[in-house]
């Protein structure tokens, strides 16, 4: 191992590289492009042996990407906002033929009006579509969690694709220490490629004909969901897996940072957490417990931890970065509804930051959990449960 | 089809599990060996898959009529005019 400077993006195409991805198929959108760059280098000067597809488009790069791994290999691309929903039909399309693949996302808002910087709308709206879907705090986590998302998706009990996000700008490009794993370790670490299905000359297999009877299509749906279940189990093995070749594990689905004694829990996911840990220890020095729940995947969702964590909690401020307009945050909305399903009867309150691209500040997370404490700890409960949170 | 116990959209091409397409011809492609330089453009074509080539055989090709749909692609491509089209149920 090594200690390498790499931006997220960096960070990225080393995983790729190192995962012996065979074929990238890609279409640059900023910020995403030093990803597929960094690829394309690799392979230019003989460190990768891949091919490369240049593509007309996004919905052409996943095609492209899907194709090649319907064919057997290991097949990456990457992409962001206005890509990510142009890619949109073929998202559903590989979960439905459950090829795995993996595919890293620079989370950016989507226009109009034109806007680069990062918020999470791109990445949520992908969360029915059957991937399994994460969220990386920083550089170190997108490497390791890219490498991970090999052996998550290719796990006979999951076979699925997977996404892993990773906050435009805040990580895209900015430079962290990464620890670099040997090919050796992540050699021993992967095994060679498993998939349900191979398509080959010779061996003709049809993918997606018309049902001859609906129960079926609607049992290959109930299995997507089923099998995303059993991914929490294998992210969880996984996880475990890479700790002991390097020492470095996250716990699974989720994070935890001070919650052994907290009242107060905060709920975010993304690079913004790293501002949340400081914000707890900001606020317990003033006395209030607060505790911080870092959704690592947010697909499959991570009901049965959060449950394990919330159920005594006197308050949750869930931090959503995306918004789905006209109802509240869509991590909101799943940590509220599995409260709810499971009898728990806990204030919980939504804050709206950090939307279309806002900067947000270890001390606006501060402030705006402190108000919300002061309202819990005087009244019982929250007057609303739904904040627009401009900064202080 | 589920390989694995997973539910899979997938399943083996067999003939005929839209009956027999053959029904659907209006026009009917009709072969003439003694034109056919055996080129096989016809079979390659074929998008039902409904030429059959006979190696060493008096007809070079054989087609499928159950299921051929009468598309004409074979008599457009062939170089000698060795299949041509003719109404069905005509004289």
């Amino acid at each position: 191992m090594v200690v390498k400077p790499l931006t997220g993006n960096y960070a990225a195409a080393y995983a790729a590289k190192l995962a012996r991805v065979k074929v990238v198929a890609a279409y640059p959108i900023t910020p995403q492009t030093t990803i597929v760059e960094k690829l394309a280098q690799f392979i230019d000067n003989g460190e990768m042996d891949a091919e490369m597809i240049r593509v007309e488009s996004e919905h052409s790069a996943l095609a492209a990407a899907y194709g090649a791994a319907s064919g057997g290999v290991r097949a990456f691309t990457a992409t962001s906002s206005h890509g990510l929903l142009y890619m949109h039909e073929m998202v559903w399309w590989v979960a439905g033929a459950r090829v795995p693949l993996v595919m890293v996302i620079v989370t950016r808002t989507i226009g109009p009006p034109w806007n680069i910087w990062s918020d999470h709308s791109d990445l949520m709206d992908q969360r029915d579509s059957g991937w399994i879907i994460m969220m990386a705090e920083h550089n170190q986590e997108v490497l390791d969690e890219t490498i991970k998302m090999f052996k998550i998706t290719e796990d006979p009990r999951v076979f699925l694709p997977g996404m892993v996000g990773l906050d435009a700008f805040i990580l895209s490009h900015t430079t962290e220490p990464v620890d670099l794993p040997g090919q050796e370790l992540v050699d021993s670490f992967l095994p060679p490629r498993r998939q349900p299905y191979i398509m080959k000359a010779g061996d003709p297999i049809l993918m997606g004909n018309v049902p001859r009877d609906l129960h079926d299509n609607m049992r290959m749906r109930e299995d997507i969901h089923k099998s995303l279940e059993e991914a929490k189990k294998v992210i969880q093995e996984v996880d475990e897996e890479w700790y002991k070749l390097t020492g470095r594990r996250y716990g699974g689905l989720i994070e935890c940072y001070r919650c052994e004694d907290a009242d107060h829990f905060i709920i975010g996911m993304g690079a913004w957490v790293g501002d949340m840990r400081e914000a707890a220890d900001r606020l317990r020095e003033k006395g209030i417990r607060v505790g911080v729940i870092k959704v690592r995947y947010v697909r499959p969702f991570p009901r049965e931890e959060l449950l394990k964590w919330l159920t005594n909690a006197k308050s949750v401020i869930v931090f959503d970065r995306g918004v789905s307009a006209g109802s509240a945050g869509q991590l909101f909305l799943d940590v509220a509804a599995h409260l709810m399903a499971a009898g728990v009867r806990v204030p919980v309150k939504n804050v709206l930051a950090g939307v279309t691209g806002l900067d947000v500040t270890y001390e606006d997370i501060a402030d705006a959990v402190l108000k919300s404490v002061a309202e819990v700890e005087e009244t019982g409960r929250f007057s609303t449960f739904i904040e627009w949170y401009y900064g202080r | 089809m589920n390989p694995h116990g997973k539910v899979l959209p997938i399943s083996r091409p067999g003939p005929g599990v839209a009956g027999k397409t053959g029904t659907w011809r209006v026009m009917r492609p009709v072969y003439d060996p003694s034109k056919c330089v055996k080129c096989r453009l016809c079979w390659l074509y074929c998008p039902e898959n409904v030429i059959d080539v006979n190696e060493g055989g008096e007809r070079f090709i054989s087609i499928d009529y159950d299921y051929c749909k009468g598309c004409g692609i074979c008599s457009s491509v062939c170089p000698t005019g060795a299949i041509k089209m003719v109404p069905e149920g005509g004289a």
